[in-house]
Parts: C-alpha cells; structure tokens; sequence
C-alpha cells in the first residue's frame, strides 16, 4: 500500500509553478514538504476544494491547478466532478489519495469502501482518469499525468496514516492566501 | 381606482429580466453560475443562457458555486451565483465558511421560491422564505430585495461594493422576472 506523503514527495518533484490546492490530511503532508506560495489550503467548507481547484483554472487558464482532495472530502462534492467534466479546463488535475477514512475527523471509515472514483471520474467525462497502487507505477506515470490536457483524474490508494496534527491557523492564515492571490494575478 | 392609475400601479410591480441582466454585465459579471430556480428560470436564466457575453456554468449543487466563485476571484474574475432559496439554504455552511469566515466576494441572486410577491420577504407565506433575511442578517452578508424594476438599480452598486470589500452580498429575487 502506498503512503500519501511518499506519493506527494514524488508529486513535488513535478511541481513547478503550479497552484496546488490541498486540503485537511493532505495539506499536512503537503505543506509539510516545505513553504511554497503557491499553496492553496483556504477552503473553509469541506468538499468544496474541487470547485476551488475549478474556479482558479477557470480564472488563470495560462497556469496549471492541482487539487489533492481526500475521498471524504470527494464524497462531499461528487456533484463537482459532473461540473468539472462538463466544463473540462485543460489546465486541472484532480488528485484524489484515498484511504477509506475520514481522516480529519477521527478514521472513522468512509461510507462504501468499494468505491471506484477513478471509475467515476472516466464515466463523468473527465479526460483521462488513473488508479494508482503501486508507488513505482505512479513515480513512472505522474510527470504524463500532471502535463496532459485535462481535466485528468487520479485516485491514490493509500494507507491511513497516524493521526495527524493540524496546524489550523497556518492552514487558513489570510496572509497566504493574500500573497498566494498576488501571485497568482502576476 | 380608475383603469389608469390600476395600469400605471400594476406596471410599477413589474420585474423585467432585461434590466436585471443589464445590470448584471454592467457589473463585470463574467461567470453566471447556476442551478435551475423556478421563480428565475425563463426571465434570467434562459436568456442568460442564450447570451455569449456571459460563460455560463452549470453545477450539480449549491454549494459548487461558493468555490468556483472563490476560485474566480483570485484572478479578478467576477462571479454571480444563480440559485434558489432552497439551494442557499443548503449551501450555509460554503456560505459561512468560505463567503463570510474568509471574507470573500461572493455574489448570490437567490430566487424566492413561491414567495408572494406582493410582500417582504419576512412576511412570506412560505417558511423557508421568511428566514432567509434573518440568516443572513445573522450572518451579517448585506442582502438586497429586488421585487420591482424599481429596485434594480441596487444591483450594479452592491456587486462593486463586494468586491471592493471582499464581502458575500445576496440579492433576494420577490418575482418572476419578465
């Protein structure tokens, strides 16, 4: 079973100048990976990162946008990958680590643990859409997956990790999210 | 009353959708997302639809258009949300956390659904109508109630204060715009 902060180590290599939305467990192990500007981990409602991760690609086509989203949160808005499809920004990739927990809110399990989103996501009409398991697999495919036109989808299996701490004031700070919009406009 | 003064009353509790979307472009609104409202179907979002100056998306839920409108914001791109009062009301806690905690300019026209029109918005007959404004006003977002042609002249104004201010506004919708 793969880890999310190994999938997300190798995520990194690939990351540029990229916008990369990340919420709850996955924007602790992301941001963990050192400070970056370009970081987006405001949400403020779970679920809804997607629809950010949509409207920022929407707003700045030049540049690309990464949403790392959890299956709880994906559960939340699955509507969003109807939107998403029918809308099909080429420069958005959806990430989706999936470890069958609501992580942030004690591991309780999701719902349906047989739940195939990249399947979802194809049938949704989403560009391409993967599913990865193998860490090795994903190392080999990732730097296809954020450079196609999108919208591509991914999910990442992974293991429930250790509960987390989550530095909630640094996460929703106005202050990134102000010199995240600076740049962002530029 | 006589014919004409009848006429001329009956003509100033009219709603035109003309105006509304005038309105609407003259306010730098470049996405229009939305969700079907029956109060707002034909005399906006039909013709919105229908009209290239706006990109119109549609979205499965509320909710969607709290973040796609945030999303927009960070590149300047103005956003109006085109939903019902149900569709607000299930989207509290988008509104709540992203609109308002995080102070972002989140423009809403929410149609009234089975409102009479001929009354405020606290003195609907319908439930889910008379607590929208004390929702809102509870979670301090300016709110504006268009009911007559009259009233359309808050729209551009209130739309440029929310994103001067970076604050949600929400625009109640009384009537079936003609």
């Amino acid at each position: 079973m793969m880890k999310r902060e190994e999938c997300f180590r190798i995520l990194a290599r690939h990351i540029k100048d990229e916008a990369v939305v990340a919420t709850y467990s996955s924007a602790v192990d992301w941001v963990n990976l050192g400070p970056r500007v370009m970081n987006y981990t405001s949400i403020g409602a779970m679920g809804l990162d997607s629809s950010h991760g949509l409207g920022l690609a929407l707003g700045r086509p030049d540049k690309r946008v990464i949403v790392l989203q959890g299956d709880g949160s994906l559960l939340m808005n699955l509507g969003s990958l109807v939107t998403i499809a029918a809308v099909a920004p080429k420069n958005l990739v959806h990430l989706v680590a999936q470890n069958d927990t609501y992580e942030a809110n004690g591991s309780q399990p999701i719902p349906n643990l047989k739940i195939d989103f990249a399947s979802m996501a194809r049938a949704s009409g989403y560009v391409a859409s993967y599913d990865f398991s193998d860490l090795k697999i994903f190392e080999q495919q990732v730097a296809h997956v954020l450079e196609q036109d999108g919208p591509v989808f991914a999910t990442l299996h992974v293991a429930p990790t250790k509960p987390l701490e989550y530095d909630y004031p640094s996460l929703y700070d106005p202050a990134k999210r102000k010199a995240f919009k600076a740049q962002w406009r530029s | 009353m006589d014919a004409r003064a009848q006429g001329i009353d009956i003509a100033q509790r009219e709603l035109h959708g003309g105006g509304i979307i005038a309105a609407i472009k003259a306010s730098g609104i470049e996405y229009i997302l939305a969700l079907p409202d029956i109060t707002t179907s034909s005399g906006l979002l039909a013709p919105i639809a229908q009209d290239a100056s706006f990109r119109l998306i549609r979205v499965c839920k509320e909710d969607e258009c709290v973040g796609i409108a945030s999303g927009l914001s960070y590149a300047d791109k103005r956003a109006l949300i085109l939903i019902q009062h149900t569709g607000f009301l299930d989207s509290i806690n988008a509104i709540r956390g992203i609109a308002v905690e995080y102070s972002q300019p989140v423009c809403m026209m929410v149609g009234l659904l089975q409102h009479d029109p001929e009354k405020t918005p606290r003195e609907s007959p319908r439930y889910g109508v008379r607590i929208v404004e004390p929702i809102l006003d509870d979670m301090g977002i300016a709110h504006h109630f268009i009911s007559v042609d009259a009233d359309v002249g808050k729209i551009n104004p209130a739309i440029d204060k929310a994103y001067a201010e970076s604050k949600p506004v929400a625009f109640l919708i009384g009537r079936r715009p003609k």
